[in-house]
């Protein structure tokens, strides 16, 4: 091996930051997330709506790591707290339009047909308008709140899943084993569920961690213009919003749930790019 | 088919995609409970305006007369009358879409500003330190929420450093030159995120082809090859990427107009979310879904122009 090469190899093994891929370090990211979610009440140090005028504003010291809001309460503890709703976001966001884009699209592609026409043309038009646009049309009928999201998210984010899923099944309905199953008198809704479907849907689960992080900065994004989460609700989006009116004189306030929404959107991210890597599907 | 008739063909194709945005923005205001023509006219109103609208939208026929109807009154360019501002929805739009469009375009031009330096860059030396750099840093802004990231910005450029605005449009046009740069900024830095991944792959690729090595043969200078011979040409998918995120850049900018106050059309659209003024949600939505396909059309016509490799 010349010089060269032994510097770059050390190089990437520098950038791959000590031995971990993308794959581990992704989700190395988001288990700990979790396990900060899941352990909230243990190791948030205060309770995350409890107001304390006594400690308005304060910047960031021991008794409160990451300072405190308008509102006196403890910012760490709210960043802690709010990992649960915002992982649920991903988590929900991501879920409804998976299973419903998923049998949509598996109906169409394999069925094809008139049927095939008609839910391609109500993708096109779903696609004709700006994802946070519609999103927010449909807000404005169901009235804001998380539910209201995860609704509008379904009926909004279904259409990659289904364009996806229907991809794959228009070519793998053709193949061997699904010709053989279906010659072998096996109902259509078994060919689809046991033996397309398990073939079909590893492209759909590497692009739904790509997706939770749009879900994810969308949920967030809903809850900072005020028609997802609703305060006093510790929520990432909704921290960013309070604290904008502050920023000249409480920097921290805004600063650390973005950081956080940053490092979990990092996490899915590289997760996406590992899982790609590893199972051997690009987008 | 030949180029020029795909040009006459491709607008037939959008006939479809628009007759269902009609359908959904039609269904989506219908789906409001109670009296639509209530709904339309807003808590306070009378018996005698309740009666021309419901005889406007036809509200007592069946409901595919009114679809009918509101698609007739759509071809008058009449979209209905905002609650809250007591004017026709179409008039409150058009003063709207000056900032919105700088917005966009603005972000655009910042982001190709970005982006293609740091993709030739990272093409040119590939496996390097830089390279490596440019891809934790274009992975990482995929991750940035624009709303955050603008309020970072403000914090640098505006309260530390004091060289742009906090918020607001400006009158002059150098005024909103100075007003629009950090929202422009935020927006563009988002896209060239996305663009930079996409322009690189394209550069390899193009450094790669026949023609660069035709071009390197004849003698001419590397740098030349890069720049007259692989990067018009890794562009070209870049008009496509730019037309495919054109819904993803008008979203962000419904959340960016909101953070710095602009009075474009987003800020009109969350306005209207929160007032109830649905004619103004239901016209903003139609609008930016018509304004989407468009550009589409036109960067399927643009790329098929400049790229004569494109077969149809």
């Amino acid at each position: 091996m010349s010089g060269g090469a032994t510097i770059r190899a050390r190089r990437m093994r520098w950038l791959r930051i000590g031995r971990l891929s993308p794959l581990k370090l992704g989700a190395a990211i988001l288990l700990t997330w979790l396990l900060v979610a899941l352990l909230a009440p243990m190791i948030a140090p205060h309770d995350p709506i409890y107001q304390d005028a006594a400690v308005r504003l304060q910047p960031p010291s021991w008794a409160h790591p990451l300072g405190t809001d308008n509102f006196g309460r403890d910012m760490l503890s709210r960043v802690i707290w709010g990992s649960r709703i915002d992982l649920q976001i991903a988590l929900f966001g991501v879920v409804f339009p998976f299973i419903l884009g998923t049998v949509i699209g598996s109906i169409a592609g394999f069925f094809g047909g008139w049927v095939d026409m008609v839910f391609m043309r109500v993708i096109d038009v779903v696609l004709a308008f700006p994802f946070l646009v519609l999103m927010l049309a449909i807000i404005t009928i169901i009235g804001p709140g998380l539910y209201s999201f995860y609704i509008a998210m379904a009926l909004v984010g279904w259409v990659s899943y289904a364009r996806l899923i229907r991809a794959q099944f228009l070519v793998l309905k053709n193949s061997d084993f699904a010709m053989a199953a279906v010659s072998l008198g096996y109902s259509n809704t078994r060919v689809m569920f046991r033996h397309i479907m398990p073939n079909a849907i590893l492209s759909s689960v590497v692009f739904s961690m790509s997706d939770a992080v749009l879900v994810l900065l969308n949920g967030a994004a809903i809850s900072y213009l005020g028609l997802g989460v609703q305060p006093p609700v510790a929520e990432w989006g909704v921290m960013i919003a309070e604290g904008q009116g502050f920023i000249t004189s409480a920097w921290w306030i805004t600063t650390f749930p973005g950081i956080a929404i940053v490092t979990l959107a990092m996490g899915f991210s590289l997760m996406a790019d590992g899982l790609g890597e590893a199972l051997g599907v690009r987008e | 088919m030949s180029r020029y008739r795909f040009v006459l063909y491709r607008p037939i194709q959008l006939v479809p995609v628009l007759i269902g945005i009609s359908i959904i923005t039609f269904v989506l205001v219908r789906s409001i409970p109670g009296d639509p023509a209530r709904v339309l006219l807003g808590p306070r109103t009378t018996e005698s305006a309740l009666a021309r609208v419901r005889e406007q939208f036809g509200l007592n026929e069946p409901l595919w007369i009114q679809y009918f109807y509101f698609v007739k009154n759509l071809f008058k360019g009449e979209l209905g009358k905002s609650i809250l501002y007591k004017v026709d929805v179409l008039k409150l739009i058009v003063t709207r879409i000056e900032p919105t469009l700088v917005l966009v375009i603005g972000s655009v031009l910042l982001a190709l500003l970005i982006a293609t330096p740091m993709a030739a860059i990272a093409a040119h030396r590939r496996g390097s330190w830089a390279d490596h750099l440019i891809r934790i840093i274009s992975t990482a802004g995929l991750g940035f929420p624009a709303f955050w990231l603008a309020i970072m910005l403000i914090l640098l450029f505006s309260v530390q450093l004091g060289w742009f605005p906090v918020t607001g449009y400006g009158r002059t046009f150098w005024d909103k030159v100075h007003h629009m740069t950090l929202p422009c900024l935020t927006t563009g830095l988002a896209l060239a995120a996305v663009l930079t991944r996409n322009l690189r792959a394209s550069i390899l690729a193009e450094l790669q082809s026949d023609q660069a090595t035709a071009a390197r043969a004849r003698g001419l200078p590397e740098s030349i090859v890069f720049w007259r011979h692989v990067m018009p040409n890794s562009l070209v998918p870049t008009v496509n990427l730019l037309a495919v995120n054109i819904g993803w850049l008008i979203s962000g900018s419904v959340v960016i107009e909101t953070v710095f106050a602009i009075p474009g059309m987003g800020q009109l659209l969350v306005r209207g979310i929160f007032t109830r003024d649905y004619m103004v949600v239901q016209g903003v939505a139609m609008v930016f879904a018509c304004a989407t396909v468009l550009v589409n059309f036109l960067a399927d016509i643009l790329t098929v122009t400049i790229d004569p490799r494109i077969k149809l």
